[in-house]
């Protein structure tokens, strides 16, 4: 929108001016994009491998004689209509609707672990998902490691990433801030806030490389690499738990991501991640000094 | 004016993304159903299997296991029963007519009773199970190691896998008999036996009795259950729908280490 550059707008007695500010360079742009279509693909493609055995554990196997800690299941009513259960550390819970069963093909209910519409492919078709997730696990490998080497060339990581120490004093205000939804303005909504910096580099340097070990770690050949690294984690079947878990805290943080960008400007924060461009309005004082 | 063709601009972009993702979700279940889509998909298992063998050496030993982390009851998963006449004949008759038959690329090929096959080089160990489904189950197995078994036949030298051949039908009609197969490097890997006994007892019907493939480090469609024949061979063509393998034959990688 260029014809919003540098247009000096009048409020009250203040006077305002807007400019566009190149925010995301390209490969930035590019690789956030891609990683967005590899996340989702591997988020509902694995919901779609893990129906084949809906059961979550803790240890080397699944049978230690201990029950799953999680179990997504199913069982009939009297007139034989599928009931959604859900077990979590022994409690209960009835999910029809959406964990246990749910709509198949044709509308009615029928025993499966996620619903169609939160799994690739759709129907319970375990050779298909995993062909997709081995896909686009490389595809999401490939793209963090260009990132990660981008982040340290490009000074990324150091420049617009890594808290300052202006960052960490203020961190306790920027937690009040997030909580009233009140977000920096002017020249500092340039940059990240501390809470958006450190929530970024927990995504980029603990739960996506450990769901990607975990990930590993599920291998039988990966994990002849090293006698028993696996038991660093718990064993087996820890490791695929911890990568569901983490899957998970991935959803989380995409969720408030979106929020935060919704509320502070959707469609400023749309465009400057397709454009690069970010509106930025600052007082005209301000502007000179700058 | 402006204003109002700005936010009409996004209502319809917000729009266009709610229906584009609508679409590349039905898009990626065609995709599924398409003839070349899931071979695209499928480099990507293909890039698995060559770094697999460039970072793990072949003779990697898979993860033994103590006794205390034996599961109390080993799964059996598939076939529990052969629905088979042949089959169930032979175990009413406590497998004593039963002979292993190696045969294929090979200058020497036998026919091995229970009692022939429990005279040859053996190796106990305490593995992990892990199903393509997700689960995983702990055994000590006791059998055969393939390799010594391999050298009395003397492979020829085109001989590139080694296909094992199962009694129970995979279909309702008595078709579709299980088969599967490794290659020759996999074949003479130390932990790779003929396993006869499991958890210190002769190998129940339901996990594969008389005779299961252990080939550690992979998933557990490839341990194939109540082996019959072994051939060795140059390739799969020709060999029921040419992948080496039932589950393979649905649509399963060949290479079954991730």
């Amino acid at each position: 929108m260029p014809s919003e550059a540098a247009a000096p707008r009048q409020t009250s007695t203040r006077r305002f001016i807007t400019y566009l500010y190149y925010r995301h360079t390209l490969p930035v742009r590019v690789m956030h994009w891609i990683n967005v279509i590899a996340l989702t693909i591997l988020l509902m493609s694995g919901l779609n491998i893990f129906s084949a055995h809906p059961a979550l554990y803790w240890g080397k196997s699944s049978y230690t004689g201990r029950p799953p800690l999680l179990e997504i299941t199913a069982r009939e009513d009297a007139d034989g209509n599928p009931i959604g259960l859900t077990r979590i550390f022994g409690h209960e819970f009835v999910t029809t609707g959406l964990l246990g069963a749910s709509a198949g093909p044709d509308g009615d209910l029928v025993p499966r672990a996620f619903p169609t519409w939160l799994t690739i492919p759709d129907s319970r078709w375990l050779s298909m998902a995993r062909r997709w997730h081995l896909f686009f696990a490389w595809i999401f490998v490939i793209n963090g490691l260009c990132y990660i080497a981008y982040s340290i060339a490009a000074r990324h990581l150091a420049r617009d990433l890594a808290p300052s120490r202006a960052d960490w004093r203020s961190i306790g205000q920027s937690v009040i801030d997030h909580l009233r939804f009140k977000h920096p303005t002017g020249e500092a909504a340039k940059r990240y806030n501390v809470l958006q910096k450190l929530a970024y580099l927990a995504v980029i340097f603990i739960l996506l490389p450990l769901v990607i070990l975990m990930g590993f770690a599920m291998s039988p050949w990966l994990d002849s690499l090293g006698s028993g690294w696996v038991d660093v984690f718990g064993g087996r079947q820890s490791a695929r738990t911890i990568h569901f878990i983490v899957a998970w805290l991935l959803v989380a943080f995409v969720l408030i991501h979106v929020f935060e960008v919704i509320v502070s400007g959707f469609w400023n924060h749309l465009r400057s991640m397709i454009t690069g461009r970010y509106r930025v309005v600052v007082e005209a004082a301000d502007e000179t000094a700058r | 004016m402006k204003l109002h063709a700005r936010t009409s601009r996004r209502r319809f972009l917000a729009r266009s993304l709610g229906a584009a993702s609508a679409l590349a979700l039905a898009g990626c279940d065609a995709l599924s159903r398409t003839e070349w889509f899931p071979n695209v998909l499928g480099a990507g298992e293909k890039l698995s299997e060559a770094v697999h063998h460039l970072i793990a050496p072949r003779k990697a030993m898979a993860q033994e296991f103590s006794e205390g982390d034996l599961s109390p009851k080993f799964r059996s998963n598939g076939t529990a029963m052969p629905n088979s006449v042949q089959y169930q004949a032979l175990a009413s008759a406590g497998f004593a007519d039963y002979r292993l038959e190696v045969a294929g690329l090979v200058e020497q090929p036998v026919r091995l009773s229970l009692a022939e096959l429990r005279a040859l080089p053996e190796r106990t160990q305490i593995t992990r199970h892990d199903c393509v489904e997700g689960w995983s189950a702990i055994g000590k197995w006791k059998g055969a190691k393939l390799g010594a078994l391999l050298e009395r036949t003397r492979p020829k030298p085109e001989a590139r896998y080694v296909m094992f051949y199962c009694a129970d039908p995979m279909e309702d009609d008595g078709t579709g008999l299980y088969y599967e197969s490794i290659d020759m490097e996999d074949a003479f890997h130390p932990q790779t036996i003929l396993a006869y006994d499991l958890n210190d007892v002769p190998l129940p019907i339901p996990n594969g009795a008389p005779l299961r493939l252990r080939v550690e480090r992979q998933l557990g469609y490839k341990h194939a259950k109540y082996i019959m024949r072994i051939e060795l061979v140059r390739s799969f063509e020709g060999i029921a729908g040419g992948k080496g393998g039932y589950w393979e034959d649905q649509g399963y990688e060949w290479y079954a280490g991730i």
